[in-house]
């Protein structure tokens, strides 16, 4: 099951680097769309369950999550640096506090709960989750990492994602080489959200459970933490510390009740010694023996 | 195809841009010079729309450019360089270049095909860049890039915007002393060959009469003389004011 949490995690990691490792953003408030994509999917089952089935939850979480990185978005990019974080940081504390007090529509602090969706006609009454998880659901998840892996790669690797790096690096210039700052950021923010959304709701089928928390700080700071472990400078870097943090946070939190203090130890000395991440220093490692390997040759 | 008329602005009570006339015809490189504080930065932001005049226009193949955005102005064809060089530091040479290419095209908003795709942009690219004489350089980072060859970059981006006008802004300053003609070489034959009116400031004067066609000197915002380059040099007041020989 962790695995399974690991790559919903992946996903949204995907997502949120978009924004931080290419476009120079670091929003401290992306638990918000992790949040729209869980609650569509509890809020369906709760108020519309005959529609829950996971062809519709899924483009119905991509809506929902559209929506709001499309409301928020439009107020966060008019911002850089600490600024655009702190108002994404506000804004999706509005979300939570929305989530926490209407307690009538979206169970409070409880929560929701999320029960095994039907997939293409198939119920899946009577199976347990951790079957579910592990069966049909995992090729569904791993399906669905593989296709938002490619469409990340060819984004980042397109004339649009080459905009988004030249925004990053200079803005300044970007402008004056005839790119629309500002809406390109929107973009960006926009398909960042879109693919965060997707690993909420996806991660809510795991989970099984949603909770106003998902859109606290806290949690936004998660994700941040993630992708540093993992490193933002490179395209899996994310994915990898996603992973990392899955299995990091599990074990931390069922062997010692201080894991909180683990996951700060491990924040304090990435800083210090891996600044490009658990992925940068293997990429070092890696370019450091290609090159032994190659003066081993000549000499 | 380019005129300022009355172009004037202040800072206060500091008359940077003071009724300057101008005028640049097709094809032609002409170098302001001028001491510091003279206007000749102030007078590039006022043309490639980075200020905003205080009175006067601006006039670009007759078309009144005096208030529009540096995007639409761009598009129109007025590009620019920097005295502190404005690269994307995170990115290839090949990058810098090709996203300008990129964003000249409108395609910045196809986002799922990979840039490479895109075969005749990045031949395009690798081309300008060996116009400029730093094709052998297309994959490092700008950081692993010389002063002058970061100079050298920086023009071909503005160049790669298919730019009619180019403002350069000090193009060789920080460049080491025996790099500077290297660098103006490589600049100066890329533009040639495409025809494009240049506008220069620079304060070497040796770099200023070996290329350029025109001179304008400036002095407390001012146009204090113009011309060849051999006459604006024996002209006594420009002597006096901007290399200090009283004779």
């Amino acid at each position: 099951m962790l695995f399974e949490y690991g790559l919903t995690f992946a996903i949204v990691g995907l997502g949120f680097n978009l924004l931080l490792g290419y476009t120079g953003l670091l929003s401290f408030g992306h638990g918000a769309y992790f949040a729209a994509g869980a609650y569509s999917v509890a809020m369906i089952a709760k108020y519309f369950p005959q529609a829950y089935s996971i062809e519709i939850l899924i483009p119905a979480a991509l809506i929902f999550s559209l929506i709001l990185s499309i409301i928020f978005g439009f107020v966060c990019v008019r911002h850089t640096r600490i600024f655009f974080s702190i108002l994404a940081l506000s804004l999706s504390m509005l979300l939570y506090a929305l989530l926490f007090k209407l307690y009538h529509i979206t169970g409070g602090s409880d929560g929701l709960r999320v029960p095994l969706p039907s997939m293409l006609g198939i119920t899946f009454k009577g199976v347990r989750r951790p079957e579910f998880l592990s069966g049909t659901y995992y090729y569904f998840l791993l399906g669905m990492f593989t296709i938002s892996f490619l469409i990340m790669k060819g984004i980042v690797s397109s004339p649009f994602g080459k905009a988004l790096q030249a925004i990053r690096d200079n803005e300044v210039r970007a402008e004056l080489i005839g790119i629309r700052v500002r809406r390109y950021r929107f973009y960006a923010f926009i398909i960042s959200g879109m693919f965060v959304g997707l690993g909420g709701a996806l991660w809510s089928f795991v989970n099984g459970h949603v909770t106003p928390d998902l859109s606290h700080w806290v949690f936004s700071g998660e994700i941040v933490y993630m992708t540093l472990l993992g490193g933002f400078g490179i395209f899996e870097g994310p994915i990898i510390g996603a992973m990392i943090f899955t299995f990091l946070k599990l074990y931390a939190m069922g062997n010692t009740q201080y894991w909180m203090f683990v996951i700060g130890g491990t924040l304090i000395i990435l800083v210090l010694l891996l600044p490009n991440g658990v992925a940068g220093a293997i990429s070092n490692l890696w370019m450091g023996l290609k090159r032994k390997m190659t003066e081993g040759f000549h000499a | 195809m380019l005129k300022t008329e009355k172009l004037k602005k202040h800072f206060g009570f500091v008359k940077a841009v003071d009724n300057v006339d101008l005028e640049i015809k097709h094809g032609e490189i002409v170098s302001i010079i001028g001491t510091n504080g003279a206007g000749k930065t102030t007078l590039v932001n006022l043309i490639s729309g980075y200020l905003r005049p205080d009175g006067g226009r601006i006039l670009f193949f007759d078309k009144d450019i005096t208030y529009a955005s540096p995007y639409v102005r761009i598009q129109m064809g007025v590009g620019r360089s920097f005295q502190l060089i404005q690269l994307f530091g995170g990115i290839s040479v090949l990058d810098n270049v090709r996203t300008a290419l990129f964003s000249k095209y409108g395609l910045i908003k196809k986002g799922l095909w990979p840039a490479d795709r895109y075969s005749s942009v990045t031949e395009e690219a690798i081309e300008i860049l060996n116009n400029f004489n730093i094709g052998d350089k297309k994959d490092l980072t700008p950081k692993g890039l010389s002063e002058g060859d970061l100079k050298i970059l920086d023009i071909a981006i503005a160049f790669a915007l298919k730019s009619k006008l180019l403002l350069l802004d000090e193009p060789t300053s920080g460049v080491a002393t025996s790099d500077k003609f290297k660098v103006m070489d490589s600049i100066i034959s890329a533009i040639k060959k495409e025809g494009i009116s240049t506008l220069i400031i620079e304060h070497d004067m040796d770099i200023v009469s070996g290329y350029s066609d025109r001179v304008i000197v400036m002095h407390e915002g001012k146009i204090m003389a113009e011309g060849r380059p051999g006459e604006v040099m024996e002209n006594k007041e420009v002597k006096a004011t901007v290399f200090g020989i009283v004779s």
